[in-house]
């Protein structure tokens, strides 16, 4: 397993089974990516940020029952500057989305979200209210969604370990690198603004089409 | 041997090697984002943070002078307060040079309170 493909210098290559020939005299061998990852994926830290009920669960995970310093998440920053991870953690009211996408933005890449709850993933039970944004993945592109009213510390939990995973197979080079890694990726995403009946624009069109209704 | 050996050469070379050991990661880290990860700045990630929201004004705003009145009273209470208690607790046993050195703080203490009071500062506006 190389550092990638077609990259000038830097590409080494090793085949599965010498890997395993020489684990089998005790001889670690790693690459350069795997090694980032593991770094990456084990010390992502949360933006100290919570919307409604939901931080409540989010900060019992915290605590030392559910212990999400196991995963090297414990360290919830009070500013977004040293932020990996932003978990929308309740209702995002319409109110409440431009602030939410304004943090997103101030946050330095790579940065993941986490939508946690009915609510952040599709407005929940306040998804008739007129006030209420129905969904968070409008705006920001979302990483893993957890359904739940509101989800139990074991299932932030196991959207974590599904983050870990998701940041653990990205690669350092080529097309499908990850979005902070690609120049010309976009970090930060429009800001919604009040218009006269709703918010301005209602959605981030490069992020989220509505559902395509199959009448049949 | 050498003649001239100094033996406070190892200094040099301890702190040779703690300058390494402090800007060796820094220089990889520099590295690793010049071959990798490219830098994305922008007008709101670089925009004062707010808490969410955008800030207005400038921080650098002239505060009333008329503070500076609330400051010494809170300053004369504040002091009075910390070290009156302490006083009270041990008075009994207090030689007398330390029951005058402390009427004398009070006094100072009592002077800005009085003057405070001359100026009208306590009276409720």
């Amino acid at each position: 397993m190389g550092l990638g493909q077609g990259h000038i210098g830097l590409e080494i290559i090793m085949d599965e089974a010498l890997r395993n020939e020489l684990k089998r005299h005790g001889i670690l061998t790693t690459t350069l990516e795997d090694l980032y990852n593991w770094g990456r994926k084990n010390s992502v830290w949360p933006l100290g940020f919570g919307l409604a009920c939901c931080a409540i669960e989010m900060i019992a995970a915290s605590m030392s029952r559910w212990d999400l310093a196991r995963f090297g998440a414990e360290v919830f920053r009070p500013s977004p500057r040293q932020a990996d991870l932003m978990i929308v953690a309740g209702t995002v009211t319409k109110k409440m989305a431009p602030q939410v996408v304004r943090l997103y933005n101030q946050m330095p890449e790579p940065k993941y979200v986490i939508a946690m709850g009915a609510c952040a993933i599709s407005g929940g039970p306040f998804k008739q209210g007129y006030n209420v944004l129905k969904g968070i993945d409008r705006y920001i592109p979302v990483d893993i969604h957890i359904p739940g009213c509101p989800p139990r510390p074991e299932a932030l939990l196991h959207a974590f370990m599904t983050l870990q995973r998701k940041i653990d197979s990205q690669s350092l080079l080529g097309p499908e690198r990850p979005r902070h890694l690609q120049a010309e990726a976009p970090s930060e995403f429009p800001v919604p603004e009040y218009g006269e009946h709703d918010l301005e624009p209602p959605k981030n069109g490069t992020l989220w089409q509505p559902p395509v209704l199959a009448r049949g | 041997m050498a003649a001239d050996y100094s033996p406070y050469s190892f200094i040099v070379v301890l702190f040779l090697c703690a300058l390494a050991f402090a800007l060796l990661p820094l220089g990889l880290a520099l590295l690793w984002g010049r071959l990798f990860s490219p830098g994305k700045p922008g007008p709101q990630k670089n925009a004062i943070y707010e808490c969410g929201l955008e800030s207005k004004g400038d921080a650098w705003i002239p505060f009333r002078a008329e503070y500076y009145l609330y400051g010494i009273l809170f300053l004369v209470f504040d002091v009075e307060i910390v070290f009156l208690l302490p006083f009270a607790v041990a008075f009994s046993g207090l030689p007398t040079g330390a029951i005058i050195a402390m009427l004398i703080f009070v006094l100072l203490l009592v002077e800005g309170l009085a003057w405070a009071w001359a100026k009208g500062i306590l009276d409720w506006r």
